[in-house]
């Protein structure tokens, strides 16, 4: 089961490199956008796993990056080690995953979708009014950067380069994850689930740890973002940025191992260039993926490979096989 | 106080149940989840707000526009380029469309304007007092046009002849094939249906909240919860649902919190699903095939 992994492990190394050397080459705005495109992609990672695998709708993912963040926020400020906040934020984020996906799991996948709507609705509730333990409507102010030993992360550079390795680790495991056992079993699931079912997948179950993973992503997420702001209010976990993601999910093409990697280049990239409102943003996004839905309904990546092959004339790369 | 509440609930739920009828229709004849129900609601909105405040055109030729523009494009359009397109290759792409085309709709009435816009009613939003309480002319206009619209809509399922097509179509979509049914043509009726379901909520509900680019993702939220409740298969159960969660809305502001009040109602869905998946009213799904 690590052989696959292992064969690949040189080309991880040099993506790593790449991921530490690249901010070295930006300036402050860009190391900005570079921190925050690679922890919004995480929790892409996160949704294409539920989305893209699995069947399954989320649209809490900027709840679950909430969780994250306000975990990381209030155990940093009260002198937890990042290190430990960190997994902690996306322990409750998968245990909470868990707990929301059961129910809406019994039944029919739109039921999850609407689940975690209203989800999504109440955490940001819980954000603004629990001012005792969030800060309520004006956050949490002062959550320093993480350190090991005398080893501080406290400049922009630095801190990109740590989010930089959590984000290759992030994707390290979910390549891990899918080519597993597992992976097979999201795979076909996805693919038929009545014969998922006769082969003795237990297709309820692998559904519910699908979407505690991918809610767990996002949790790493949240707590890695909290440092970077350096505070966290309620409305950067509101619903819209669920939508958010699941437009960069769906634009990138759902169920494509690199698939994030081009919604979020389209979704965070496009608006630095074009410079309008982030609601002319959104306009245009939507009807990115209608399109990308419509002309490649199994999935975008399909039709970004087609393109791919009319622009340089070869067959696209895979990532995975 | 109590009854006050009660005819404000029923007014509120009125609307919901309203909506969640036009959901379920989709469901039945189309197995469309139409995720952007809210957004439509808003985008009807303001096509009335357009012919009404813009052109300055009487109410009921604004409102007989309104209502053919909305079916142009929330019903034949929209069912022409993405659910017919979408439906064939499963439930799965068509929500997330759906859900995409809420997005659209919602950014793009930004455009018009992002201020509060005050809606016209054909009668007065001032409350009259009638006896010990307060009676809102809107919620008595709410109350009873939504019952016409209900009542208008079943006397059509069951009556007419597409009507009775259309159910046929709801029940059995290969049967009703076989029998000669057009269930394509059925299909963009109840898209039509719809869109003259979600006018008629608009220029029910924008009066009492005003109308707002963002006001259709709470209204379409509070619609398939009604569904949920009521039972996706039985058009009495988005009535009884809409009545409830408007009941149930109502009253968790008034006695327990108003902070909450999204908390309670999701609370009592969950249980729902948990415990009575096909809904309150609702029967068990029986599909020719496997969505």
């Amino acid at each position: 089961m690590f052989r696959p992994f292992l064969a690949k492990a040189w080309k991880f190394a040099v993506i790593a490199i790449v991921l530490l050397i690249i901010p070295r080459f930006l300036g402050i705005y860009t190391i900005y956008i570079y921190s925050w495109l690679l922890v919004y992609l995480i929790a892409a990672y996160g949704l294409n796993l539920i989305l893209g695998y699995a069947g399954q709708i989320s649209l809490a993912q900027a709840a679950f990056m909430g969780i994250g963040a306000y975990v990381m926020a209030i155990l940093v400020t009260r002198g937890v080690s990042f290190w430990i906040a960190l997994p902690a934020g996306a322990l409750l984020s998968f245990g909470v995953g868990l707990v929301l996906g059961f129910p809406a799991l019994k039944v029919k996948h739109h039921y999850l979708a609407m689940v975690t709507i209203g989800f999504n609705f109440i955490m940001y509730k819980l954000f603004e009014n629990q001012e005792a333990i969030t800060g309520g409507y004006y956050g949490i102010f002062d959550i320093t950067r993480p350190g090991i030993g005398s080893l501080r992360f406290d400049s922009d550079l630095a801190y990109a380069r740590v989010i930089a390795m959590v984000t290759l680790f992030m994707i390290i495991i979910m390549y891990w994850i899918l080519n597993t056992r597992w992976g097979r079993a999201f795979k076909m699931i996805r693919e038929n689930e009545v014969r998922a079912e006769i082969v003795g997948v237990d297709v309820r179950a692998y559904k519910l740890i699908v979407f505690a993973i991918g809610s767990a992503y996002a949790g790493v997420a949240g707590g890695l973002l909290a440092p970077l702001l350096g505070y966290i209010e309620p409305s950067l976990f509101e619903l819209m940025i669920s939508f958010d993601f699941l437009l960069m999910v769906l634009i990138g093409g759902r169920g494509r191992f690199e698939g994030p990697l081009i919604g979020i280049a389209v979704v965070i990239l496009l608006p630095e260039f074009l410079r309008i409102t982030h609601q002319a943003n959104l306009l245009i996004f939507s009807l990115i993926a209608v399109i990308v839905l419509l002309l490649a309904p199994e999935g975008g990546a399909s039709l970004w490979d087609w393109i791919f092959k009319r622009v340089t004339g070869r067959k696209p790369p895979s990532l995975t096989k | 106080m109590i009854l006050q509440l009660i005819i404000g609930g029923t007014a509120t739920g009125a609307i919901y149940a309203l909506m969640a009828m036009g959901f379920s229709l989709l469901w039945q004849t189309s197995q469309t989840i139409n995720f952007a129900q809210g957004e439509f609601v808003a985008a009807a909105a303001f096509i009335m707000l357009i012919f009404y405040d813009a052109l300055k055109l009487p109410y009921v030729i604004s409102l007989t526009l309104t209502l053919i523009v909305a079916v142009g494009i929330l019903g034949v359009l929209f069912r022409k380029v993405v659910v017919e397109r979408l439906i064939k290759t499963g439930l799965l792409s068509l929500i997330c469309a759906t859900i995409a085309v809420g997005i659209m709709v919602r950014n793009s009435l930004i455009f018009y304007t992002a201020e509060s816009m005050a809606f016209p009613s054909i009668v007065s939003k001032e409350a009259i007092p009638l006896l010990t309480i307060r009676i809102s002319p809107l919620d008595v206009l709410n109350i009873s046009l939504a019952a016409l619209v209900i009542i208008a809509l079943q006397l059509f399922i069951r009556k007419t002849k597409p009507g009775k097509a259309l159910q046929a179509v709801a029940q059995n979509r290969d049967v009703a094939e076989v029998l000669g049914i057009d269930v394509g043509r059925m299909s963009t009726l109840a898209f039509a249906i719809n869109a003259v379901i979600v006018t008629f909520a608009a220029i029910l509900v924008a009066p009492v909240y005003a109308a707002k680019y963002n006001m259709g993702l709470a209204l379409g939220l509070r619609a398939f919860y009604a569904a949920i409740i009521g039972g996706f298969n039985q058009t009495r159960g988005a009535l009884i649902g809409g009545l409830l969660i408007g009941y149930i809305e109502v009253f968790t502001i008034a006695y327990i919190t108003t902070q909450y009040s999204e908390v309670v109602i999701l609370v009592i869905v969950i249980g729902i699903i948990l415990f009575k998946p096909e809904g309150i009213w609702g029967t068990k799904e029986v599909w020719s095939r496997e969505l």
